[in-house]
């Protein structure tokens, strides 16, 4: 199975940098949500996966008499999750914006070249 | 010795708001500044002629050894003593000669800034403190050049003068960062006794390379000194004082100071003796064919720091004396020569030789000026530079160096055009018949004529009494130099012997080649033949491919395409990940450790590769959006398969919220842009870099594959999850308690963005910003 995730992260990380490199800014952004979710599977990665043993004790227990997931992958990711949720939610918004002023998703129309002659 | 620096810098700050008063005649009054501090420096001559030493310390940055550490030595007062006596002159002088200019109170400005520096480079115990002045010796002397900044020539002029000498501190600072890291000190007094230390260190020809371009840019050695003769476009006080008397001498003065610290060896002395001895050569010949008046004494100024850095090289008793007493000698005759040449300018609108002529006759006062400082510079008997050049000739008479004669003839030649170009700046501006244009030439002000003729006075009357700076000046910088008390009367009359034969040939030979040298604009022309020769042309023309070489480079790197920036971001990514993939050994798969896969999760990451190919290759916003939100629903399914509860309902619910705003917001966009499918070849390219990128990283997840995992911490959690924090799901109790600061921090992280998704949403823009 480790096998699928690593072939997973690959093609997650591969598309998110294609989709960045796009003239496009929504394409941008669903790069970088791609980018994003490839960093999660990652990390992960890092821990030993675990099926069906989640790092949760049973109600009559207070420590641990199983092998459980690793928790703190999870927390990281819980936490990536969330905070990428921010950004996403900011630049979409942003986007709208941007479009409602320029009329354009298109990332050259955007910058102003600046052609001295130095 | 602190305040002395303190006080010219304090002056400087507070002429910016109370400039305004100074641009009248009052300015004179800020001449009182350096006549203090020249008070001050002339007190302490009979402690430091003693053979004391005075040192004073302030904390600055401990941490770094970088403190106000200063010494007054015998070299620090003879340079402090020129510093503050001509530069009260100077600053008499420029009070007239700029009279009624708008900018006057800035030029004291500057003049003072370069006055405290200056005398916090000659006063600084600490090679770093030195470097720091150093620097503003540069800067301020940048300023002053261009001082006349509506003249795109003198602005081209400070600009060269600000790269050579700021090049060349550059290196400087690496080579005192290399001398601290040997010695393991940056005071000079510890230096001078790790001396050993360094000269023996492998990397000694290194050190002494980076801190002799410092002391040869600054002090316009060849092949640097092209820098010199450009920045005469300074107004003339600032020639005289800055690039004759004190600042080019800096680097002199450094080379000096280290003299006790990396002198004494054959690479010191040859390079020296080198160098000087091709400057010299090289600028007394030049000065010869120069019309203007300050390209002569430029050219003879570079000639003579030529001598001076010869006579260093030569490193012997004899030839520090002749340096310590050729230095004040060359300060008082070329700095008079240079204000002599600034009342000619300012009374005749001229500096060109070929036109002036008889001006004795309208300013007589300068006349006398000029002609004693020519004379000195000829070095005629009762004169401080006849001490100075017989000095010279018999330190390199009495050199142990098999090559002395050479040296001597060498000297000589070099003497003898300087005498050439002695009288050419100081006496054929008086000399023949008036022009009648300059018939009504009129008497300037006594402010500018008492200087010159002040300097040229001083000059000869140290010619009658020379053991009064020997005694009291010399003898202390010498000792500064050998580390050892050292003993000698300078004499006017040595008796007959070789030195005063040579010197007697200087001063005739030099009078033939004045009589027979007439300056003409063919010679110009001849000489300027030779221009893409010279080490100016070729710096000029460096500096051109350099440039071009910038605006290449920056329009490549910084074109204002951000795909372009990330591509480049990317790539470079890329290289650092072979490499270390390459240095981190193999990589191999265990496959005995690995899960087995079963049916649903292999169906689920079908899914999710199906929604990713579907993401990036379609044409429509909304499909794509959709095909993100598979990923994100697919990724949380595997979240619930593998153990993450948590992570599964956190992903739900964001991807769900992402999937809303997005379709929310974005639902009324036009269609995805068709022109990034225009061009074939650069979606292959992409697609190749993305796809190694992804390669890439699927490598580096085998290696964390192959790296157990450590899980103390983990383990931690889990022990005392409930025990301390009285939770049982281990990851929420990570999140809120254990690392509940952080969590706390997200949530304003969140805020900030929330605040600002509303606010963008609320924004109403008037209809003219919509432009």
């Amino acid at each position: 199975m480790e096998l699928l995730l690593v072939f997973l992260i690959g093609a997650l990380y591969a598309s998110g940098v294609y989709l960045i490199l796009r003239r496009s800014m929504v394409r941008l952004l669903l790069g970088i949500i791609l980018l994003g979710n490839g960093t999660n599977i990652l990390i992960f990665l890092l821990g030993t996966i675990t099926k069906g043993k989640p790092p949760v004790m049973a109600a009559n227990l207070e420590v641990f008499e199983d092998i459980y997931a690793d928790p703190i992958p999870q927390a990281l990711i819980l936490t990536a999750i969330v905070i990428s949720f921010g950004l996403t939610s900011f630049a979409i918004v942003l986007l709208k914006r941007v479009y409602a002023l320029l009329g354009t998703d298109d990332l050259d129309t955007l910058n102003t070249p600046q052609e001295e002659d130095i | 010795m602190l305040f002395t620096i303190l006080i010219g810098l304090i002056t400087s700050c507070l002429l910016i708001p109370l400039g305004k008063y100074f641009r009248s005649p009052v300015s004179v009054a800020l001449a009182l500044l350096p006549v203090i501090l020249f008070g001050y420096f002339v007190y302490h001559i009979p402690q430091v002629s003693s053979g004391e030493t005075l040192y004073e310390s302030t904390k600055w940055v401990p941490s770094l050894g970088i403190n106000f550490d200063f010494r007054l030595d015998g070299l620090s007062l003879l340079f402090s003593l020129l510093i503050t006596g001509i530069g009260s002159l100077i600053f008499v002088y420029a009070s007239s000669y700029l009279k009624g200019h708008p900018y006057l109170d800035r030029f004291y400005g500057y003049l003072c800034l370069f006055m405290s520096a200056m005398l916090g480079v000659v006063l600084s115990d600490n090679i770093l403190l030195l470097f720091i002045f150093w620097e503003l010796t540069s800067i301020s002397s940048f300023f002053l050049i261009g001082f006349n900044n509506d003249s795109a020539v003198s602005r081209k002029s400070a600009l060269t003068a600000l790269s050579m000498t700021g090049l060349g501190g550059f290196l400087l600072l690496a080579g005192m960062v290399l001398i601290g890291e040997m010695a393991g000190t940056y005071s000079i007094g510890e230096l001078i006794n790790a001396s050993g230390v360094i000269t023996e260190h492998p990397l000694y020809p290194l050190v002494l390379g980076l801190v002799l371009m410092g002391a040869f840019t600054k002090s316009a050695q060849f092949p640097f000194h092209f820098w010199l003769p450009g920045a005469m476009k300074a107004p003339t006080p600032v020639s005289a004082y800055l690039h004759s008397a004190t600042m080019v001498k800096a680097g002199i003065f450094l080379m000096a100071r280290f003299t006790p610290i990396l002198g004494g060896t054959p690479l010191w002395s040859y390079t020296l003796l080198i160098v000087g001895g091709v400057t010299m050569l090289y600028a007394a010949v030049h000065s010869l064919f120069r019309t203007d008046l300050k390209g002569v004494l430029a050219y003879s100024t570079i000639a003579v720091l030529g001598v001076l850095t010869f006579l260093i090289g030569l490193g012997t008793e004899e030839a520090f004396i002749a340096a310590g007493t050729f230095i004040i000698a060359h300060a008082l005759y070329k700095a008079s020569l240079f204000l002599v040449t600034g009342v000619i300018d300012y009374q005749t609108g001229t500096r060109d030789i070929t036109r002036l002529g008889g001006l004795r006759k309208v300013l007589f006062p300068v006349f006398v000026a000029g002609t004693l400082a020519a004379l000195s510079s000829a070095g005629l008997p009762f004169s401080f530079g006849f001490i100075g050049k017989d000095l010279i000739y018999e330190a390199t008479l009495t050199a142990g160096d098999p090559l002395r004669i050479l040296l001597t003839v060498v000297a000589v030649i070099a003497n003898i055009c300087l005498v050439a170009a002695g009288f050419m700046a100081g006496i054929k501006p008086f000399a023949g018949a008036l022009p009648t244009q300059f018939a009504d030439v009129k008497m300037p002000s006594a402010l500018v004529w008492i200087p010159p003729l002040i300097l040229g006075l001083s000059g000869f009357a140290l010619g009658c009494f020379p053991d009064l700076a020997g005694q009291y000046i010399v003898a202390p910088t010498v000792s500064a130099l050998t580390v050892e008390p050292v003993e000698f009367t300078l004499k006017i009359w040595h008796g007959f012997n070789t030195v005063l034969l040579l010197s007697g040939i200087t001063i005739i030979a030099g009078t033939v080649v004045y009589l027979f040298n007439k300056p003409a604009v063919s010679k110009i022309a001849f000489v300027e033949r030779f221009n893409s020769y010279t080490p100016h042309y070729f710096f000029q023309k460096s500096w051109i491919t350099f440039r071009r070489f910038s605006v290449w480079y920056t329009g490549f790197m910084h074109n204002g395409f951000l795909r372009s920036y990330l591509i480049k971001i990317i790539i470079f990514a890329e290289i650092l990940l072979i490499y270390e993939l390459v240095k981190g050994g193999p990589i191999y798969i265990d496959y005995g450790k690995l899960i087995p896969v079963s049916v649903h999760e292999g169906i689920n990451v079908l899914i999710l590769l199906g929604a990713i190919y579907l993401t990036v290759t379609t044409t429509s916003r909304l499909t794509a959006v959709v095909g993100t939100s598979i990923i994100g629903y697919a990724i949380c399914l595997m979240f619930v398969f593998y153990s993450a509860p948590d992570l599964a309902i956190t992903q739900f619910t964001i991807d769900t919220l992402t999937v809303v705003l997005f379709v929310f917001v974005l639902f009324n966009l036009p269609s995805f842009l068709v022109v990034a499918h225009g061009n074939r070849s650069i979606v292959i390219r992409d697609a190749l870099v993305a796809g190694l990128f992804g390669i890439l990283l699927s490598l580096t997840a085998i290696k964390v594959l192959q790296v157990p995992t450590v899980k103390d911490i983990s383990e931690f959690y889990g022990k005392f999850a409930y025990s301390l924090a009285k939770g049982k799901n281990v990851v929420n109790i990570v999140l809120v308690d254990f690392r509940g600061f952080d969590t706390m921090f997200e949530i304003v992280v969140l805020s900030i963005s929330a605040i600002g998704v509303y606010s963008l949403i609320k924004l109403r823009l008037k209809t003219s910003e919509k432009d």
